[in-house]
């Protein structure tokens, strides 16, 4: 199966996930946008239909809204997909997928310490890189630097 | 302070014994840097490991957004010091992609030259640091040797030893010195006669061998499961190699081989790395013969400022999949920078790995994947 | 007994001919102290590879008697090569208190000197001297390993010009004497 393929069979099964315009991706991978309930479902929908890799989870801070994007390829067909969601600004949550794809887990450690994103149904969400009694989240865009003892 | 990171809870075992709380701390000599593993061991036998990251936290995904396009190359360097060429060509190219630029043939053939050379030193350092970590400490000297060898080649063509900075947007910075070929092909015959004093040195000795061989085996479902890259999984059987199935620049032109082995065990790691060393002199065999003299960077802005939009680009470092995912505001600084770092990923299948094993075995298990922290924790 | 050493060289003085006893013992102990420098291996980042190279064949430093340990107990010189964190700074003062008296500090690299790079991130310690007392300051980023075997020179001049009248608590008191 190609990528268009994919693409018409995941908008035949689940109706309120939309095409991103192509002019924004540059990179030739087509996008999905996906509602936040029902994110998990897709993946569990891909991951049966052979697009089983993650290769990146990461998360943006566009001003008025948060954004995590995660992308997939599969290692038989090479087809590459991303599926991005997006999160309201304060308390942004979408569910955790480390019961689908256990590579999620630290990946989304990281947004919630940079980001404060929170991922309901993670085992062991906390801090990853920064000391665990640090506050703020500091890739935020209106995140506001303390200074302490070693500035 | 980070004693509550780390849960150490006593569990108590059928006949009344308390587990016990080892700390292989951020300084130690076999963990590659600074990188904490809290292990809670029964008797000799690890009952839980949990990895603990984020000592060397430089805030690099912050500092890109302050930074302009250029400057992200010269940064990239210190995000994987080992081998810091790789890091520079995923940032190059993500930038390209979005300009909508390509480099001259002649400067994509020495993008490639220095990557494969780079492959060279980051295997070379491996089984240095691999076999030091169980117990020849001669194997560091002999890596190293081979380093020194290959940064004289790096230190004439960009002036530096370790943080190159050789990579523009469109291009390499300077065109290679006259001597380069010959130098390189010099290396290489060296390089081609030594393995054979390591194989008698390292792979064909029995201790070496015991410690290695059917320790730590990763199964295919944990490595698509865990989304692990590189050698790992081509030790484990699964043939991928992003430089044939999702192929980038012009490595499509050369011949080489993508090895795989079966067992996934520490020794089939090792060995997997040995076996990519010898294609990668492959690779730059077949380089250095199609060089022909031409332009070594495009025509790009002084000042660059790409259009509004997204890129994700893939490469193959020597370590797994390096990746660069860039977010553009059409001003001159990127308004998002994400490295997806292979070490920071593959990292994770230690918490399943090492529940079973003896203390002796989590060094060889540690070393076999090969990270370095500075991407790690970025 | 310890006590009594440290108050020795200022009796000894009252004597005469007891400078010249204390300006051999000078000479004796700070030859035999720069001659065989022990450093704790204490790499951070990217400056660790070029202090490991310093250590290999090409650029020997055990001509100078460096041999690298890796307990804080059993060394005396701590190279911090690379970027301190503010996650790994109380770790550092750690392992700084568990060495033993006479130490030295060679800060290696622009990372440790002043914040390198970095120097405007939010959990960059801008410069390992706010942590610990730094003796020699090596520059580069990062630096060759010439550089550090200057940087090591250095020091072995400056602990020549030591002198056992700075021993013990007075050394711990006045801390950055000579």
């Amino acid at each position: 199966m190609d990528a268009q393929e994919y693409l018409t069979k995941i908008k035949a099964k689940f109706p309120d996930v939309a095409d991103v315009p192509a002019e924004k991706l540059k990179d030739g991978i087509p996008a999905l946008s996906c509602p936040a309930a029902s994110l998990f479902e897709v993946v569990r929908y891909l991951k049966e239909e052979s697009l089983n890799f993650l290769m990146n989870l990461c998360a943006t801070d566009y001003k008025e809204y948060f954004e995590v994007i995660y992308h997939f390829t599969s290692l038989e067909n090479k087809v590459k997909l991303a599926l991005k969601v997006k999160l309201p600004k304060e308390r942004p949550a979408v569910a955790s997928i480390t019961l689908l794809h256990a590579g999620a887990d630290w990946q989304e450690r990281e947004a919630f310490d940079l980001l404060g994103i929170d991922f309901p149904g993670h085992p062991n969400l906390k801090r990853i890189l920064l000391p665990c009694e640090w506050e703020g989240h500091p890739l935020r865009k209106d995140y506001d630097r303390k200074p302490d003892q070693y500035d | 302070m980070t004693e509550n990171q780390i849960n150490t809870t006593k569990i108590l075992d059928k006949d009344g014994f308390e587990t016990m709380y080892l700390n292989m701390g951020p300084q130690h000599p076999s963990t590659h840097g600074v990188l904490r593993l809290g292990l809670v061991l029964d008797g000799e036998v690890i009952v839980k490991a949990e990895p603990d990251i984020g000592y060397l936290h430089r805030g690099m995904e912050k500092l890109a957004e302050k930074r302009t396009y250029q400057a992200n190359i010269a940064m990239s360097d210190r995000y994987d010091y080992v081998c810091s060429m790789n890091n520079n060509f995923a940032v190059a190219l993500a930038i390209e992609k979005h300009l909508g630029v390509e480099a001259p043939i002649r400067a994509q053939y020495i993008r490639i030259l220095m990557a494969e050379l780079n492959r060279v030193v980051n295997h070379m350092l491996f089984f240095g640091f691999f076999a030091m970590d169980l117990g020849a400490t001669t194997a560091l000297v002999f890596g190293f040797r081979e380093r020194e060898q290959v940064i004289e080649l790096f230190e004439s063509v960009s002036g530096a030893r370790l943080t190159y900075n050789y990579f523009r947007v469109g291009g390499v910075a300077r065109d290679l010195p006259s001597d380069f070929v010959e130098k390189t092909k010099v290396f290489i015959r060296f390089m081609r006669a030594k393995l054979k004093d390591y194989d008698n040195l390292v792979t064909d000795n029995v201790i070496f061998r015991d410690r290695t061989e059917g320790v730590g085996k990763f199964s295919k479902e944990d490595c698509v499961g865990y989304s692990l890259s590189g050698p790992i999984i081509r030790a484990s059987g699964i043939k991928y190699d992003i430089r044939k199935d999702d192929t980038y620049s012009v490595y499509n032109e050369f011949d080489f081989n993508v090895p795989a082995l079966e067992n996934g065990d520490c020794f089939d790691r090792y060995l997997l790395r040995m076996l990519e060393l010898r294609e990668s002199l492959k690779i730059i065999e077949q380089v250095l013969e199609k060089l022909e003299p031409g332009e070594i960077i495009a025509k790009v802005p002084k000042v660059i400022k790409p259009p509004v939009g997204e890129a994700y680009v893939r490469t193959e470092s020597p370590k797994g999949e390096l990746s660069v995912y860039l977010v553009s505001d059409g001003s001159a600084n990127p308004y998002r920078f994400h490295l997806r770092a292979p070490s920071f990923i593959n990292l994770q299948i230690l918490q399943k790995v090492l529940v079973g094993v003896k203390v002796a075995d989590v060094i060889a298990i540690l070393g076999s994947i090969d990270i370095t922290l500075g991407e790690i924790d970025r | 007994m310890g006590i009594l050493l440290d108050e020795a060289p200022y009796i000894l003085e009252k004597f005469p001919g007891g400078g010249f006893v204390i300006t051999s013992a000078d000479w004796f102990i700070n030859w035999s102290r720069a001659n065989s420098l022990w450093p704790l291996t204490f790499g951070l980042a990217c400056c660790a590879f070029e202090m490991i190279s310093a250590n290999m064949s090409k650029y020997d430093l055990d001509r100078f008697g460096v041999f690298p340990r890796p307990t804080p107990r059993q060394a005396d010189l701590i190279f911090v090569a690379g970027t301190l964190t503010k996650k790994m700074a109380p770790r550092l003062k750690k392992l700084y208190d568990q060495m033993g008296e006479p130490k030295y500090v060679i800060s290696m690299g622009s990372c440790s000197n002043t914040g390198g790079p970095f120097y405007d991130s939010y959990s960059v310690v801008k410069g390992v001297d706010k942590v610990i007392p730094v003796d020699v300051y090596v520059t580069g980023c990062p630096p060759r390993p010439e550089n550090l075997i200057q940087g090591i020179i250095k020091l072995q001049e400056k602990i020549k010009k030591d002198t056992i009248k700075n021993n013990g608590r007075a050394r711990i008191f006045n801390k950055n004497k000579s």
